[in-house]
């Protein structure tokens, strides 16, 4: 069955020194964000996305939206190539790919109400057949706020209600894929199960596709079908999400997976296995990105790239020396 | 100086309120902790529940709309909130330190690192290069490579991690008695996380001082914290040792709360997340009765009517909470 979205050799660049400048002074001109990414996400699938910030998880999720755009390989939306449509034949793919901003609070037009701002997709898609104060009225209810709301602004709003006017926002117009760049990030633990099983309830509901973006991985393991792991711009490991819970075959998914203490005072602490932080991806390092963190890391790490090993259940690795598996 | 009691802050009935226009916000009421020498006590709570209140009130940085109106805070012997202002400015930065949440906030962007490290010694009376050494060697300790060199950059040159070292390495300088740390690892991933709760770690083993820890990330606090107080709504509603808070809960807003950690959630089949239902209380008109009786899940019918004592449990375990 071919993917709802289909995301190949993806690449995404910014300039961070003009050519000139950059040749004079031996440097990379490009930082590359988003570094040959592949992945496809299935109707009704939801897939999470983990990293550290700066491994480029927003900016594959905008330049899938098209807010950014991609300087090599393709992204495919129900069978259509999106890479280099013009910004008008964009426009009617925008309304089946929807996102919800990870600032909810800040992707508000303060000035706007409530019901300005969930109706405001069918303005600016100019459509002009439905009743605006109905549909304000369904969205509400979609995502459980209560109709006193209508004429609310942004600041009369608690974190948890502003995420709901986000999603709101982002489900106006029927999307078939949902992006959420960290839906949760700025909540409080008794409000962020809310709005996750909004998401999930929805999905189950309306059949949504759900990209998620965290990085939070117990979030994951109750959320996502499916996960890659990414670093440095690049995918270090992707699959299903339970398989790579239990049998994570890349030292840094393993290290992602140890990092977040357990909320219990006698647990016995894995020691610390990541030093550092995120190299540069600018002056990248050579070999394997990883190597300079890596607990595992040998000679051979850091000269020679390591290439992508995939088994059949459609889990994939880039590492020289994977975890061993149990089976 | 040996503390006479073994706690290096107490904090007795301290209860604290913003005027906003003609409204009266009742942030604190009626907080009493101890921070006991060379321990650390973490402070457990969601938005709005008065952790940064309380750490503002016992620094006496409260913005000039709120007012203190009842309680203690014994520091050393002293009541901090009765000592003259220039007083209390000599003990800030040297014998209580703060590490706020957003180091990127806390440092000076046009000042170098190393200046800004030297200028924190500004009460010592020693050569500029004695200050100088200081400044690399706690640097060092915080673990940041070739410190001596790095004294000359400027802090949008370092990493986010690397920044709360620095942050950290200010606050240490002096040695405080007491460091007070504000959410420090909320601003950073979760592998930074561990390794920042590390540093912590180990400079309170070398320095021996004691930390007042808010957090409200639960796992952070299970693995460095020695004593747990759990805040809600501006009043404490459980305290005691970490394990007694996380092996033997008591209060139901605790119960509720570690429920919600994600971390805790055991895999589910029907795949929800638990949450806590209802809004935070009106700080304004207090709801007469329990604080957390309208979200509660355990609720008496006494909870409406009368507000519970705050009861021991167990030596060292107290819980505001009819049930007991």
């Amino acid at each position: 069955m071919p993917g709802l979205l289909e995301v190949d050799g993806l690449r995404v660049r910014y300039r961070v020194l003009s050519p000139l400048r950059a040749r004079l002074q031996q440097r990379e001109a490009y930082l590359q964000a988003v570094c040959g990414v592949s992945f496809s996400i299935s109707a009704g699938e939801s897939f999470a996305l983990v990293g550290e910030s700066g491994s480029g998880k927003s900016t594959l999720a905008r330049a899938i939206v098209g807010i950014e755009t991609a300087h090599a390989g393709s992204i495919r939306f129900d069978g259509q190539e999106l890479c280099g449509l013009s910004k008008n034949a964009y426009k009617p793919y925008r309304r089946q790919l929807s996102m919800m901003f990870q600032d909810p609070a800040g992707s508000l037009s303060p000035r706007l109400t409530v019901k300005r701002l969930v109706t405001e997709p069918f303005k600016i898609h100019a459509i002009k057949d439905v009743d605006l104060d109905v549909e304000a009225r369904r969205l509400l209810q979609m995502v459980g706020l209560s109709e006193e709301f209508l004429g609310r602004y942004p600041h009369q709003l608690s974190g948890g209600q502003a995420r709901r006017v986000g999603v709101a926002r982002a489900l106006a117009l029927s999307p078939r894929l949902l992006i959420a760049d960290e839906p949760t990030a700025g909540l409080d633990v008794s409000v962020q199960g809310e709005v996750l099983n909004l998401l999930l309830e929805l999905q189950a509901r309306h059949g949504i596709a759900i990209l998620i973006i965290t990085h939070n991985l117990k979030v994951v393991l109750h959320f996502a079908d499916r996960m890659g792991i990414m670093y440095l711009g690049r995918f270090v490991e992707q699959g299903p999400a339970s398989e790579m819970f239990q049998r994570p075959r890349h030292p840094y998914t393993r290290a992602l997976l140890s990092s977040s203490p357990e909320p219990d005072p006698d647990a016995v602490r894995p020691p610390l296995q990541l030093k550092g932080e995120v190299s540069s991806n600018i002056e990248r390092p050579r070999g394997c990105e990883f190597h300079p963190r890596c607990p595992v890391a040998q000679a051979h790490c850091s000269t020679v790239a390591p290439p992508a090993t995939s088994t059949v259940q459609g889990h994939s690795f880039t590492c020289h020396f994977p975890i061993e598996s149990d089976d | 100086m040996v503390e006479p009691t073994g706690n290096i802050l107490q904090v007795r009935n301290l209860s604290v309120e913003f005027k906003a226009r003609k409204r009266v916000i009742k942030a604190l009421r009626d907080v009493s902790l101890d921070v006991p020498t060379g321990k650390i006590v973490g402070v457990v709570g969601e938005s709005g529940c008065g952790k940064s209140t309380l750490i503002l009130a016992i620094m006496r940085l409260l913005a000039p709309n709120a007012a203190i109106t009842g309680g203690e805070v014994h520091f050393g012997g002293r009541d901090l909130l009765k000592v003259p202002e220039a007083d209390m400015q000599s003990l800030r930065g040297t014998d209580i330190s703060m590490i706020f949440q957003d180091p990127l906030t806390s440092l000076n962007p046009v000042v170098s690192i190393g200046r800004q490290l030297i200028d924190v010694q500004y009460r010592d009376r020693s050569s500029l290069d004695s200050k100088r050494q200081r400044a690399i060697q706690a640097l060092s300790q915080v673990g940041i490579p070739d410190p001596a060199a790095r004294m000359d950059a400027y802090p949008h040159e370092f990493s986010g991690g690397m920044r709360q070292r620095i942050a950290i390495a200010m606050t240490i300088i002096e040695e405080p008695r007491l460091l007070i740390a504000d959410e420090p690892t909320t601003a950073l991933d979760a592998t930074l996380e561990v390794q920042i709760i590390h540093e912590l770690k180990e400079l309170q083993r070398r320095y021996q001082c004691s930390i007042l820890f808010v957090s409200h990330h639960l796992g952070v606090v299970a693995d460095l914290c020695d004593y747990v107080i759990v805040m809600y709504a501006g009043e404490v509603v459980e305290q005691g040792s970490v394990r007694d808070l996380f092996h033997d809960v008591r209060h139901p807003y605790t119960e509720k709360l570690m429920e919600c950690d994600p971390a805790r959630i055991v895999r589910s089949t029907e795949r929800s997340f638990p949450t806590i239902p209802g809004d935070l209380p009106d700080l304004v008109d207090l709801p007469s009765g329990c604080i957390f009786g309208a979200r509660c899940h355990r609720a008496l019918q006494q909870c409406a009517a009368e507000a519970p004592d705050t009861r021991t449990v167990a030596p060292g375990h107290a819980v505001a909470c009819h049930l007991y």
